[in-house]
């Protein structure tokens, strides 16, 4: 059988590459000696005014469930360091390879780099093994990395969705080395407004329509009453051939759409008396 | 002889065989705004040339942008030191890349390794704002914007630095168009007409230089299109 030569992915090149190119710029790698750390006695106290110092940006609300057709997986898309709001765009699905979804809530920083990383991961794991990784091989991936970094401040809050031979899988990652497999979860500072919506609504043999709008109204209803969510519902639909975008709606444009009429919004209506 | 200070009184973060001062911090804002505005066919990216710190005006002529290839720059706010750092680092990087390679890096790589590069110092973090700004494969005008440890997102138009507040949302009341993640998709991009776009920024400039005082002086602005990039320079207020 001809094989290929993948001789290139393993470690000697890099020890080659790593001659070439002096050790610090070679640091990029991400193994966990090579994040340079503040010559302090007291990383906690550091650490701390160094984030009131940048406010990097959080993400916030975020849910994901299992049901009959697959896994539905929605967000909003505000970003905000501080009170300010520094995007009303942000991808906080991110696509890790055609069959396994990431959520950020946290910080997006942390989110986005460790999800690509993981997805590297993926990657690499698949053309080691010819075959792709499963949900639950790639949830702890992440929670082991997240893990070998507790107490350094990191801050991630993820599902993980997606769908392998086992069937559809859904994973809660944090960044205190968690990892738990459920039905229905929902992350971010908005998640509380959302669980009300979505455990109001859920069966598990609602059919795909249904689970698609209970998504964005979970969320819809998390960013109107969050100061910290809001901007675009996206919601995703995984099944076994995959996941696909199937929403993204301004959330000024849901505002109309559910209450159409101002009177009959809760927040609206005149006094009864 | 190691002299140690013990943990926990304030923000005190000696190291070994060192003694700060009780208010020492690694960090100093000097200030500065940098705006990018995309189009079609260009990019204008601009940035104040004043550096101060606290009351004080350091110099009224330090360029906070710096020219990676001719499509790709980078504009740095804030923390003159680290930005001096970041800026050399990732210069060195392109370096090896052209050496290597034998072309510059696109702005899409060049995006994605000022992001891993800021990530990299994600428990010490470099305490600048960025703007990655060039000209894409295809030759449209592209604006990454970042936060200080490396997450980041293409847009259209983008202001960071200390006139954000003040520029942003006027940039946002001309430019903006649909979001990028609304389905079905639509233009998320208002694209002027390049000399409206340089006005707009100019404009943006004058007044953010009334209320900032962190922004003044001279303002640089490069014009990147598919024949290079052009440099323009706009008078401010000196007080």
């Amino acid at each position: 059988m001809d094989r290929m030569d993948l001789s290139c992915l393993e470690s000697a090149p890099r020890s080659r590459a790593a001659e070439l190119c002096p050790a610090d710029l070679m640091s990029q790698s991400v193994s966990g000696s090579s994040f340079p750390l503040p010559q302090v006695q007291d990383m906690d106290a550091f650490q701390r005014d160094a984030m009131a110092y940048i406010k990097p940006n959080h993400g916030t609300t975020t849910l994901g469930f299992i049901f009959e057709h697959g896994v539905i997986v929605a967000v909003d898309s505000r970003a905000s360091s501080g009170t300010y709001i520094s995007s009303q765009t942000v991808k906080k699905v991110i696509e890790i390879n055609p069959f396994l979804l990431g959520t950020m809530a946290g910080g997006a920083a942390d989110c986005q780099f460790w999800q690509r990383n993981l997805g590297m991961r993926c990657r690499l794991y698949e053309l080691n093994n010819n075959r792709r990784i499963s949900v639950r091989a790639a949830s702890k991936l992440l929670a082991n990395t997240m893990f070998s970094y507790k107490g350094m401040g990191l801050s991630m809050g993820t599902m993980i969705a997606g769908y392998d031979p086992t069937g559809p899988a859904l994973w809660y990652v944090d960044s205190d080395g968690q990892r738990t497999s459920g039905k229905v979860f929902s992350v971010g500072s908005g998640s509380l407004y959302a669980y009300g919506v979505l455990d109001n609504g859920y069966k598990w043999d609602m059919a795909v329509e249904d689970a698609i709008e209970l998504g964005q109204r979970s969320i819809y209803h998390a960013t109107f009453r969050d100061a910290v969510s809001g901007g675009t519902v996206s919601v995703y639909h995984v099944t076994k051939d995959g996941w696909t975008k199937v929403r993204g709606v301004d959330v000024g444009q849901l505002h109309y759409k559910y209450y159409p009429e101002c009177d009959l919004h809760p927040c609206h209506g005149k006094p009864p008396i | 002889m190691t002299i140690i200070v013990p943990s926990g009184t304030g923000n005190v973060y000696a190291g070994s065989g060192t003694i700060q001062h009780p208010s020492w911090s690694p960090y100093d804002e000097n200030g500065g705004t940098c705006v990018a505005v995309s189009g079609n066919d260009y990019c204008v990216v601009a940035s104040s040339n004043r550096l101060s710190t606290g009351f004080s005006i350091l110099t009224r002529d330090e360029s906070k942008i710096i020219k990676m290839s001719h499509k790709c720059v980078i504009a740095t706010a804030n923390c003159q030191a680290d930005r001096k750092t970041l800026q050399k680092t990732l210069q060195t990087r392109h370096i090896m890349y052209m050496h290597n390679h034998g072309k510059p890096m696109s702005v899409a790589a060049m995006a994605q390794l000022v992001s891993n590069t800021l990530y990299y110092k994600r428990f010490f973090p470099y305490y600048t704002y960025n703007l990655v700004c060039g000209l894409d494969e295809e030759g449209k005008g592209a604006v990454y914007t970042y936060d200080p440890v490396g997450s980041y997102e293409r847009t259209g138009y983008s202001c960071e630095g200390t006139g954000k507040d003040l520029i942003q949302p006027v940039l946002d009341n001309q430019l903006k168009a649909s979001s990028p993640l609304v389905l079905p998709a639509e233009n998320w991009m208002t694209a002027l007409p390049m000399d409206d776009a340089v006005d707009l920024v100019k404009d943006a400039f004058v007044s953010a230089g009334e209320r900032d005082i962190y922004t003044g002086d001279v303002v640089e602005l490069l014009i990147i299109t598919k024949d290079g990039v052009r440099t323009e320079h706009l008078d401010l207020k000196k007080d």
